[in-house]
């Protein structure tokens, strides 16, 4: 019998929040430094996972199975593969990191705070390891709750309750179409086949008539574009990243907004291959409009979270774009890209959330040379922003150029446009870069701030070390995502050549 | 002439008679004992209910009718005595401190309440139309005189004068509705004949019968609260007492469903095309306009009636779909409504103190923060409310939408979620009140006593735990629908 880990992955955050309740809320270090050491031992929990896993085949590893609600064909069934392994990894490693953030940063209600971010770490877990329809759509909707919380709570007092709400509706919105299209799914599959069930794998390759496929996937797709976000649904990104307390923003730039990625990867694509090949120019353009559209926007923010939140429009738009051009290159990087992001974004808005927790103001105009006054801030900030721009030995040019490298192989007007999106990015980073760190000290009170603390050196100094070793040695992250990439590939390549009914819809899926 | 005792059993009929003694008990106790007795009204009452629930375990299983066929006495008629049961229990604990505060923790009120729910059980037990419309007015008149209950104060006669009003315009709709019935089926209102003997004659009994089928639904669509019968709903759940509002909510409702659902189910399958188109706009109408008009409220107990109405439209769509599914659903949303809507009743009577001096939602403001339980309790309920996992809200939505999508109503799951949508929007306004705006003035203390503390850990606990683990509930409510046939 193994042990369950996945479970435990899942569900430790959820006792750290039961012992949570125990503890003295006066008591603010006792709170922050259970909750580092619950994150902590989450993340050496994690680790048996990384070095478990089997990267010679596709198959789903250390799965759980136990039937939920049998009547139903509702399972609780969770699993790892290539695609996942990555993404609950960049969790957990995470997480610590934003508690440690949250030190000085969070003074109200620490309690609350800490059993918000412990809830959200438990729903992310569940959204990347289950395997059945019911159950991700339950952690996917469970985990909007903490993170309106963290967004409405302890945002910024002006506009929080209007981002945290737009947060809320914009998710929700997508993702119950989506739910309308799982129950349709569920249905069409149980008179096909004749057993009902929210099993996924079970799912994937069922003959589903293109007419049907064609609105499930705009179903599904929706919920995820949304997440992603894609343009132009990406509206509520800017509010909800610039209101978001500094931990708020890293998670959802480096976690959250990767489960729409990941929900195409996972669902859309394998559930309905052939409307996925429809689709490849609507979702490349759109993609691309996303890129370059998210870089010009960028350059013109006078606010750095905005300008953050903007780029990251970009960033997941080269995403969407490698893996919609269904070639191993695109979709490896993609991934890699999809990690990436959460780094290098997630480093962005601790770098702006510590200049802030000094300033009081995340103005680009409010700064200039804080190079002389915090040397070692302007390193770090230079090495993320470089990371971002993705410059060779850093982890993003491994990420953009294995996705150009795919969307040029499938379609060379795409990877085009989409390479100048390289470009703006370097013009907007270093421009701002130049704007905030560079040249003489405008403002007299940033004379005299205070270098970073060891805590804060701390935090980053991991961030760092994966910026560069997936800059140098991509492989060893590379390797794990190879098989499931070359079996979901193969998938879709047999999936484009097998025939679909194209008329043929049954009664009731449109009206 | 000789009178035929017809053949009967009592215990069929147990748990109603366990009701109606227990009732007349604590009249006579009221009538017959000084004044310092009162108090033990509240327990007197659980004990006749426990003993009701514990009857109707007994009974669970049995199938068959009793009373020279009158009432049915089957799982399914078992599982809703379960759910007014629990409805009436959770209504009983909830109103001792409540009434204090008016001076009014009286004996009729109790045994009025009890009484109520013997009408609410006999609405679900019918067999027979005439046996239904027993079933409503003795419910409806209870429920008339406890909204009216506060007689010193305007909007609660207001209240209890529009519901009586209204409810004997409807009870009129209905009794209609069956006599014409009765004259399309050539004399006979037992519902297990009425489908045969309807095709027996359709070319002559057809309009006629949707002619009935319609009056049917005005009937019930107004005890129901379903739009555009739902006119009195806002006035009289806001002016009646808290806890009878609450009563009114989940039970009325419940019961009227049952009803509803025995009737159509049972009665004219055949004629599922008709009133499934009409229950279909009747479904869409009344969650849109619950919903929309939820959004502007501002007094809770406004803003909750019209989300009440909002969710009989969901309820609804259990009816539309009518397959196994959407009655098991219908089911299953009764007893998670039950649960989830009595306790965001349960916070307000907490919240109102002195005589509902704080009713309004921005009196909710910075609760979260200093009453932390109370606060947990009264968001998860708004979330449960708007169906948002893990809770039962969501399990209830997800099956009562699922079984439209297997009924080929794509579109009305489509309307459906997009009204849970909307009706986000005005639950997680109390959390953002609760949570993201700063206490607008001191509150004062809230005091917790037994029997709301004993309400609020009770439906939070259920709402969590049916929502998680739905699937033994989901089994029992598939037994209690095995009864209809034609699904």
């Amino acid at each position: 019998m193994q042990l369950p880990i996945l479970s435990i992955l899942v569900f430790f955050p959820l006792l750290g929040i039961v012992l949570l309740l125990f503890l003295d809320q006066k008591n603010h270090k006792v709170l922050k430094s259970f909750t580092f050491a619950v994150a902590l031992l989450e993340f050496l929990l994690s680790l048996p996972l990384w070095f478990g896993f089997n990267s010679s085949t596709a198959a789903m590893q250390f799965v759980e199975h136990h039937d939920w609600i049998p009547s139903y064909g509702i399972s609780y069934y969770l699993g790892v593969d290539g695609f996942s392994l990555l993404l609950i990894m960049l969790t957990t490693f995470l997480t610590p990191m934003c508690v440690l953030a949250t030190w000085t940063d969070i003074q109200t209600h620490v309690k609350e705070f800490m059993i918000c971010l412990l809830a959200l770490m438990s729903g992310m877990l569940g959204v990347f390891a289950s395997l059945d329809l019911f159950l991700f759509y339950v952690f996917w909707e469970v985990m909007l709750i903490p993170m309106y919380l963290l967004i409405g709570v302890w945002g910024n007092p002006a506009r929080r309750v209007y981002a945290a709400i737009k947060f809320f509706l914009f998710t929700m919105f997508g993702s119950l179409l989506m739910l309308v299209a799982i129950l349709v799914l569920y249905f069409h599959y149980g008179k096909t086949t004749g057993v009902y069930t929210f099993d996924l794998l079970k799912m994937y390759g069922l003959d589903i008539p293109f007419n049907m496929q064609y609105w499930m996937f705009l179903a599904f797709g929706l919920a995820f574009a949304i997440k992603v976000p894609m343009f132009p649904f990406h509206t509520w990104l800017p509010d909800a990243h610039t209101e978001a307390p500094t931990v708020g923003s890293v998670i959802l730039a480096a976690v959250l907004l990767k489960m729409g990625t990941y929900g195409f990867l996972r669902f859309n694509m394998p559930l309905f291959p052939q409307a996925a090949y429809y689709f490849v120019p609507l979702f490349s353009i759109l993609a691309i409009i996303g890129i370059v559209y998210g870089a010009l926007v960028s350059m013109m923010q006078k606010d750095l979270k905005r300008l953050i939140a903007f780029s990251s429009v970009s960033h997941l738009g080269f995403v969407m774009l490698g893996l919609f051009t269904f070639t191993v290159a695109g979709i490896q990087g993609g991934i890699i890209q999809m990690i990436n992001h959460g780094l290098s974004t997630g480093a962005l808005f601790l770098v702006v959330g510590m200049i802030y927790e000094r300033r009081h103001t995340r103005m680009i105009a409010d700064f200039g040379g804080l190079a002389t006054p915090m040397p070692i801030y302007a390193t770090i900030f230079m090495i993320v922003t470089l990371s971002s721009i993705a410059v060779p030995g850093t982890n993003g040019f491994v990420g953009e150029f294995l996705i150009l490298l795919g969307a040029f192989k499938s379609n060379l007007v795409y990877g085009t446009i989409a390479a100048t999106g390289v470009i703006f990015s370097a013009c907007y980073m270093l421009w701002m870069f130049q704007r905030v760190v560079w040249g003489q000290v405008t403002n007299e009170k940033n004379r005299d701030l205070q270098d970073l603390s060891l805590r804060e050196i701390a935090i980053f100094a991991p961030l760092l070390l994966f910026i560069i070793w997936i800059g140098v040695y991509p492989s060893t992250f590379l390797n794990k995502t190879k098989a499931t990439t070359d079996n979901f590939l193969a998938m879709m390549e047999k999936a484009k050549t097998t025939q679909v009914a194209q008329t043929d819809v049954p009664k009731g899926v449109t009206p | 002439m000789t009178l035929m005792i017809p053949h009967f059993h009592l215990d069929s009929i147990g748990p109603e008679l366990i009701l109606s003694l227990t009732a007349i008990i604590i009249l006579l106790v009221d009538a017959l004992s000084p004044r310092g007795r009162k108090a033990f009204f509240p327990h007197l009452s659980l004990l006749g209910l426990a003993a009701a629930a514990f009857q109707t375990y007994l009974l669970w299983g049995s199938q068959g009718t009793d009373f020279a066929r009158m009432i049915y006495v089957d799982n399914f008629t078992l599982f809703f005595y379960l759910i007014f049961i629990l409805g009436t229990a959770l209504t009983v604990l909830l109103s001792r401190l409540y009434l204090e505060q008016y001076g009014k923790n009286l004996g009729e009120y109790y045994a009025l309440l009890l009484f109520a729910t013997v009408g609410m059980m006999l609405m679900a037990a019918s067999a027979h139309l005439i046996m239904l419309f027993l079933g409503l007015e003795v419910m409806s008149i209870a429920v008339y005189v406890l909204a009216g209950l506060f007689r010193e104060d305007v909007r609660s006669n207001e209240a209890s004068l529009k519901y009586l009003i209204l409810g004997s315009f409807s009870s009129a709709f209905l009794l209609f509705g069956m006599a014409f019935l009765y004259g399309a089926a050539g004399g006979t209102l037992y519902l297990d004949e009425l489908p045969r003997v309807l095709a027996g004659h359709a070319a002559f009994a057809q309009p006629m019968t949707l002619l009935a089928i319609a009056l049917l639904i005005v009937g019930f669509g107004f005890k129901v609260a379903a739009v555009p019968f739902h006119m009195w709903t806002p006035d009289v759940y806001e002016g009646a007492p808290t806890s009878i509002t609450a009563f009114m909510a989940v039970g009325v409702k419940a019961a009227a469903f049952a009803a509803f659902a025995r009737v159509f189910f049972l009665a004219f399958p055949a004629m599922k095309m008709d009133w499934n188109m009409l229950l279909w706009v009747l479904a869409v109408a009344t969650m849109t306009l619950g919903n929309v008009t939820a959004l502007t409220q501002t007094n809770i107990k406004r803003m909750l009636a019209y989300s009440s109405i909002a969710h009989a439209g969901y309820l609804l769509v259990g009816l539309v779909a009518a397959n196994q599914l959407g009655a098991v659903s219908l089911l299953y949303y009764l007893l998670a409504y039950t649960l989830m809507n009595l306790g965001a009743f349960g916070v307000v009577i907490l919240v109102g103190r002195q005589k509902d001096s704080y009713l309004n939602i921005y009196d909710y403001s910075g609760l979260g923060f200093q009453y932390p339980a109370l606060g947990a309790a009264m968001a998860l309920f708004m979330f449960a409310l708007a169906g948002i996992p893990p809770t039962a809200g969501f399990v209830g939505k997800f099956y009562l939408f699922s079984a439209a999508v297997q009924a080929g109503y794509i579109w009305l799951a489509i309307i459906g979620v997009m009204n849970s949508l909307i009706s986000v929007f005005y639950y997680l306004r109390i959390t953002v009140l609760m949570y993201m705006r700063p206490a607008e003035a001191d509150l004062g203390p809230v005091t917790f006593s037994p029997g709301p503390t004993a309400v609020l850990t009770a439906t939070a606990v259920g709402v969590l735990l049916i929502g998680i683990f739905p699937g033994s509930l989901y089994d029992l409510a598939v037994k209690a629908v095995k009864i209809f046939p034609g699904l």
